[in-house]
């Protein structure tokens, strides 16, 4: 047992116990503080697999923007704790424990099988040439401007595909369609239209 | 050195906390966050399988995951935002017509 | 137990311990005495006195301030979400002063005076305790430690920092909180983007992203006068770079004139409202660090670092050097808090997204082409 172990024991439970976090909690905001800590475990674990640039990549992507913008979603939309919700069918839990026994034993059987030594990486700041080394920079640049190069391309009109679709979804409408919405819905008399968008306004 | 299957069990827990997390939440926001935790316990698997392999590819590929969520978050919460606007809801439960 | 004690590299991590220490000791000042030499100099350019009574000319001041804040009555209002509450100020400063490893403050393999009998000293306390050490402290590295892609480490713990102020918004449960945190918040993710991107205009004569080795880069002379800094590097997409970067590295730190979100006549005090006593002290010295984090990105990456004249015979002038460098970047920001009014918050967001952001793309081709043409 050596001090990579603890470690590693460490992380994976504090990211258990934070996704558990993520799906039992009333409060969405709470949720999303779990997942970001899952994703903060994650990049430490990726650092100990030598992607140091993917674990940068993941707090700077994932836990920086995209749970920022689940954040502000979360406080905009002013999303307040749900209700409880009522159990319809309750007879499945009985069938779902021991169905999970059974995933666990297989997982625990079949996950014996693929211990094999590992390669040795080279530490970047030792050698001279740094793109020879596992997950640094240089060597996912290397590979990304040479093997994956189309996927990479394709990525980039993926994101400018968001950006577009994402601004067309979330632009207010016009007074015709508000005013069928709110008709829709069953309007409040004399109401403005949809004060649903005194949410969204900052 | 922490045995490979020791990730890939961590890997398969959090992806099957996420699976329950989308069957059994009602409110859309977290159960989109519930599909984000399953892109990363696959992120990890792909991670963890690069590094015993020494195969850079691994990586690669999750960087390409990661730039596809985070494509698909931002369209997915522009169609929350109109979802509410449109239904003064969050609750998946609610939305089970396509007419108003 | 034992197995766990021998796996650890220890003589390393206590080095880079006592290393971080004495570094954190060093920041913890500099903010401290940064908050008394804004104070002045703000005086100076406004044409009064500022505090000079504690002390000799007022020297002690952040010692009565620190006294003052600790002595505060420390209230939280009822209706705040306690947990979020607490949390706030801990996610602003933690990841603030986490960045402080990275900082390149002189150059590597620097001879310590008094190396040998440290060594001596140290050898034998580890090998009196069952260790077998053979460390050699004569010479030293003036920094904590060098990643392989310090330059995102930066990127990634400012990307943390945005949480601190918009968990405080929120849990304060106070409309000019709400509004505030949201504010600054969204105003710093829009002027990150033109601070990497900037950054990665600079990174083609900078060769790594690694903050020590881009300081190694930049020695040396061109003509035998003009130092090889980055910021004259690829002429002129260095100084467009190095203009972009100022300007977003005010506008992330929420200083003047970029401060709407937390101005006291506009928000009350944004999302700092609702806090008191060490808390507001925590966010305080939290935007000073962070001000200290973007002044050392911009001597390290634009104005090269610990280079200097003499840098070569005295290694230890290499630390002087830096030190002046970023001096004169936080005295940039308190000379702009006096100087300039502050931006509307629509001015705000249309510059940084409408003109910025193109800036600094277009920036990166040019600075591509030069590069292809003239590298």
């Amino acid at each position: 047992m050596e001090i990579i172990h603890l470690l590693f024991l460490g992380l994976a439970a504090l990211a258990v116990v934070a996704a558990f976090n993520v799906i039992l909690q009333r409060n969405p905001i709470y949720s999303a503080i779990g997942l970001i800590v899952v994703l903060c475990c994650l990049a430490a674990l990726f650092l100990t697999l030598h992607a140091q640039f993917i674990a940068a990549i993941q707090i700077i992507v994932y836990a920086g923007a995209i749970m920022v913008l689940f954040v502000f979603v979360i406080m905009l939309l002013n999303v307040r704790e749900e209700e409880s919700r009522g159990d319809r069918q309750k007879y499945l839990k009985w069938i779902a424990g021991p169905l999970f026994i059974a995933l666990l034993a297989e997982i625990a059987a079949v996950l014996r099988l693929v211990d094999t030594p590992a390669p040795a990486i080279a530490n970047p700041n030792q050698i001279a040439d740094p793109s020879t080394s596992l997950g640094t920079v240089e060597s996912i640049a290397h590979g990304m401007f040479t093997d994956y190069v189309l996927p990479f391309e394709a990525t980039s009109v993926l994101i400018l595909m968001a950006i577009v679709g994402a601004m067309y979804l979330a632009r207010r409408g016009s007074q015709a369609e508000m005013d069928r919405i709110e008709k829709a819905l069953g309007g409040q008399g004399e109401a403005e239209p949809s004060t649903a968008d005194d949410h969204v306004a900052v | 050195m922490v045995p490979l299957s020791w990730y890939l069990a961590l890997s398969a827990v959090l992806f099957t906390i996420g699976v329950v997390g989308v069957v059994i939440q009602r409110n859309v926001i977290v159960l989109f966050m519930c599909v984000e935790l399953m892109l990363n316990a696959v992120n990890l698997t792909l991670v963890a399988f690069s590094r015993f392999l020494g195969d850079l590819n691994g990586q690669l590929f999750v960087f390409i995951v990661m730039a596809v969520a985070a494509a698909e978050a931002a369209v997915g919460l522009a169609i929350i935002i109109s979802l509410f606007r449109n239904r003064e809801t969050l609750n998946v439960d609610e939305a089970d017509l396509l007419k108003l | 137990m034992s197995s766990v004690l021998n796996s650890i590299d220890l003589p390393y991590i206590l080095g880079a311990l006592i290393k971080i220490a004495l570094f954190w000791v060093f920041i913890m000042i500099t903010v401290a005495y940064m908050v008394y030499a804004e104070r002045r100099v703000l005086a100076v350019i406004q044409n009064r006195l500022g505090p000079n009574r504690v002390g000799w000319q007022g020297l002690l001041q952040p010692f009565a301030d620190l006294i003052k804040f600790i002595f505060k009555e420390d209230i939280i209002p009822l209706s705040v979400n306690r947990a979020l509450y607490l949390l706030a100020p801990v996610v602003v400063l933690v990841p603030a002063m986490m960045v402080l490893i990275v900082y390149p403050f002189g150059p590597s393999s620097v001879p310590l005076p008094g190396g040998e009998t440290l060594s001596n000293i140290v050898n034998t306390f580890g090998n009196s305790l069952g260790f077998d050490w053979a460390l050699d402290l004569r010479r030293i590295n003036l920094y904590v430690t060098n990643f392989n892609v310090g330059l995102l480490y930066v990127f990634a713990l400012t990307s943390l920092g945005v949480y601190g102020i918009v968990i405080a918004g929120w849990a304060s449960n106070s409309k000019y909180s709400l509004l505030g945190g949201l504010r600054s918040s969204a105003q710093m993710i829009s002027y990150e983007l033109a601070l990497s991107l900037s950054l990665v205009a600079i990174l083609i004569p900078a060769g790594s992203l690694d903050l020590i080795k881009i300081v190694e880069n930049q020695g040396g002379t061109w003509f035998g006068f003009i130092p090889r800094w980055n910021i004259l590097a690829l002429f002129p997409a260095g100084l467009i770079a190095f203009g972009v970067y100022l300007i977003s590295a005010i506008a992330e730190t929420n200083r003047v004139p970029f401060d709407l979100p937390e101005a006291e006549t506009e928000l009350v005090a944004g999302f700092h409202t609702e806090y008191s006593a060490l808390k507001f002290a925590l966010f305080f010295m939290a935007e000073y660090v962070n001000m200290t984090t973007v002044s050392v990105l911009a001597a390290t990456v634009f104005l090269g670092g610990w280079q200097g004249p003499l840098v070569g015979t005295y290694p230890w002038l290499g630390f002087i050097w830096f030190i002046g460098k970023v001096f004169f970047f936080l005295f940039l920001y308190i000379w702009l808090r006096g100087t300039l009014p502050r931006f509307r918050y629509d001015q705000l967001m249309n510059f940084g997204w409408k003109i910025l952001l193109p800036v600094a793309l277009v920036n990166i081709v040019l600075a591509a082409v030069i590069g292809i043409l003239f590298l």
